[in-house]
């Protein structure tokens, strides 16, 4: 399960590689179940957004699969510890395939870089397995050296389908 | 081998005063049944009038697993019609809404059809002269349903034509409908942020069961409610509860909360939760709202209103509803171990835009297919489906806090954990099931 620690950035301002390995980092943390260090790469401020429409603009008054601050990103990591959690009785497994990142934006004066990523997703627990195909966008800063995840939001290529549980982290 | 069709005796063998068999949950050959009787026997939830604003607009939906859809005519009003071409089968319609103009054309053979259903044309007509296509079933074009009721908005249809009329099928229980649209300040209400479909491999009746199982969340929803309490205990003091935490954590109440909420019984199998207080009584007041719910009302119907907390409202056979967070959940069946289950929310037709925000952070944080409190639920769920092919016991339990005496009372209020919910949706389903038979 090693994998380097994360560094902190050479420079203040990253590179393209840089952040294209941070985007990778945080799939390859979902997939070994390293959901602690996972959340550490979100800010304060963050939100994981997985919108319920397609080309979806506002996750206030139109409904979403998911759009959780940190606060609910931290009960869902505490929850898939937790004794009683039966549904996790057998755990559920991930597992990421993810085009290389393209970062489409960079603004080093307003702190806010911008990956694409396409990706293959499957989840899986007892016999059942699962593909999902979607799009994850990142929105990056630089918080004291290091890079955090502003916003993370996928978008499934099904996103209106009638899905089952989908219950670890895209 | 068909051991139930036909057979009234043996379908009412099924349902016992405190105790169900198995087969009302694992049986095909009683999910046919309920297809063919006990859906198009009652009135079953069609759609909202909102979906389908103008003339033409269309709404596909099913009642059982039939498929029909929901349009509104060019005069007005609304028509349910079954989604199936008279000539070869060919569905209609095959994306679920859209405006379909003054007419319905098939896109097999070009039949077409006005909004009502009626055949308006048919290309080549004159092959079909001389053959007596007048008095072929083809030629009354897209069978309507015939029993529609619009409630306020709620659209309801009865597939045969036996059985009660709309007022007796639901007596009372429709105050439920009524709170949930007097909520808004012009008693308006409109379907709005989406739908959530969650797919569930279970029987359709386990979520409708569900719906008044108050023994069940600071159990089964210890893993998601429980942890919700646990971290925001860690919260600095004096941090404002968020909305989030206010909508999950009231699941972990204790026994006596839910004890003390009450349950309402109404005929036909309906009924609610929360008669005196409930899980959405403590919720924090929107800003602006009350004031134009006492410009609308007065402050007394205001306070009236705003004052009823009912939790769930089940409406047998297969809805229900949040009046205080204008929610409708529709239990959608697929075979006896499948079901589709869709989340609607409603907005309040002019009050504040937070009440929306709220009804879908609630819908998203409970209902979605993502959500923690979902897997909660669905996992009991799948794990019964699977638990019932044990041959050690053929019956499931429904005998908390029965009496004797209850069969036939109605409008009664009674302790909150009482399972004479699920016995009396069980005593509609014998009724409807077995109606006409
Ligand atoms: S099937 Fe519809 S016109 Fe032939
Ligand atoms: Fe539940």
């Amino acid at each position: 399960m090693s994998m380097v620690a994360e560094a902190p950035l050479k420079n203040a301002v990253p590179t393209d590689q840089e952040l294209i390995d941070f985007v990778v980092r945080e799939a390859r943390l979902i997939d070994q179940q390293r959901f602690d260090e996972w959340l550490d790469l979100y800010a304060d401020d963050a939100f994981y957004w997985m919108p319920l429409e397609w080309n979806q603009t506002d996750p206030r008054l139109t409904c979403s699969l998911m759009y959780e601050d940190k606060l609910l990103l931290s009960i869902r990591v505490e929850r898939l510890k937790g004794a009683r959690t039966f549904s996790q009785k057998p755990k559920s497994r991930c597992h990421h395939v993810l085009q290389t990142p393209q970062v489409d934006s960079r603004d080093a004066a307003a702190n806010s870089y911008v990956t694409w990523t396409p990706m293959h997703y499957v989840e899986t627990r007892l016999e059942e397995q699962t593909l999902y195909a979607a799009w994850a966008t990142h929105h990056i800063s630089v918080e004291n050296g290091r890079l955090k995840i502003k916003l993370k939001r996928v978008d499934l290529i099904n996103c209106d389908a009638a899905f089952g549980n989908i219950q670890l982290f895209m | 081998m068909t051991r139930y069709a036909g057979n009234a005796a043996a379908l009412r063998g099924l349902v016992r005063d405190q105790e169900v068999h198995r087969d009302v949950y694992v049986s095909e050959e009683v999910f046919q049944l309920e297809m063919e009787h006990m859906f198009p026997n009652s009135w079953v939830y069609v759609g909202h009038d909102s979906q389908v604003p103008n003339a033409g607009d269309y709404y596909g939906t099913t009642i059982g697993t039939q498929p029909i859809l929901l349009v509104r005519h060019t005069d007005g009003t609304v028509k349910v019609l079954h989604n199936r071409c008279p000539h070869k089968g060919t569905r209609i319609t095959s994306e679920t809404c859209g405006n379909t103009g003054k007419f319905f054309r098939c896109p097999y053979h070009a039949w077409s059809f006005k909004t009502d259903g009626s055949l308006l044309a048919i290309p080549l007509k004159k092959g079909y002269e001389n053959t007596g296509f007048e008095q072929s079933h083809a030629a009354t074009g897209m069978a309507p349903v015939r029993h529609v009721r619009n409630y306020r908005g709620f659209v309801f249809a009865k597939i045969n034509d036996g059985g009660l009329d709309f007022e007796e099928f639901f007596g009372e229980s429709l105050s439920s409908f009524d709170n949930m649209i007097d909520r808004s300040p012009v008693g308006q209400l409109k379907v709005a942020g989406g739908v959530l479909r969650y797919m569930h491999n279970c029987n359709w009746k386990m979520l409708v069961e569900n719906q008044t199982d108050t023994c069940h969340p600071m159990v089964a929803h210890e893993s998601s409610a429980g942890t919700v309490v646990e971290v925001w205990k860690k919260a600095p003091p004096g941090t404002r509860k968020p909305m989030a935490v206010e909508i999950i954590a009231p699941f972990m109440s204790p026994y006596e909360f839910f004890e003390n909420m009450g349950i309402r019984i109404w005929d036909n199998g309906h009924g609610h939760t929360g008669v005196h207080h409930s899980i959405h009584s403590d919720y924090s007041a929107i800003p602006g709202y009350f004031e134009k719910m006492t410009a609308a009302y007065g402050e007394e119907r205001a306070k009236a209103i705003l004052g009823e907390n009912r939790h769930n409202t089940v409406y047998f056979p297969n809805i229900m509803i949040k009046g205080p967070i204008q929610l409708l959940r529709h239990f959608k069946p697929i075979a006896a171990n499948k079901t589709l289950v869709e989340s609607w929310t409603f907005q309040l037709v002019d009050a504040p835009d937070m009440l929306l925000e709220r009804t879908l952070m609630y819908n998203r944080l409970i209902n979605a297919p993502t959500s923690i409190v979902g897997h909660d639920d669905l996992e009991m769920y799948e794990r019964a489906q699977e638990g019932l092919h044990s041959n050690a016991n053929e019956w499931v339990n429904l005998q908390r806090l029965y009496s004797p005496d209850e069969a036939g009372q109605t409008n009664v209020a009674v302790n909150g954990t009482s399972e004479w919910p699920m016995r009396h949706q069980f005593r509609a389903w014998t009724k409807f099931m077995t109606m006409g038979m």
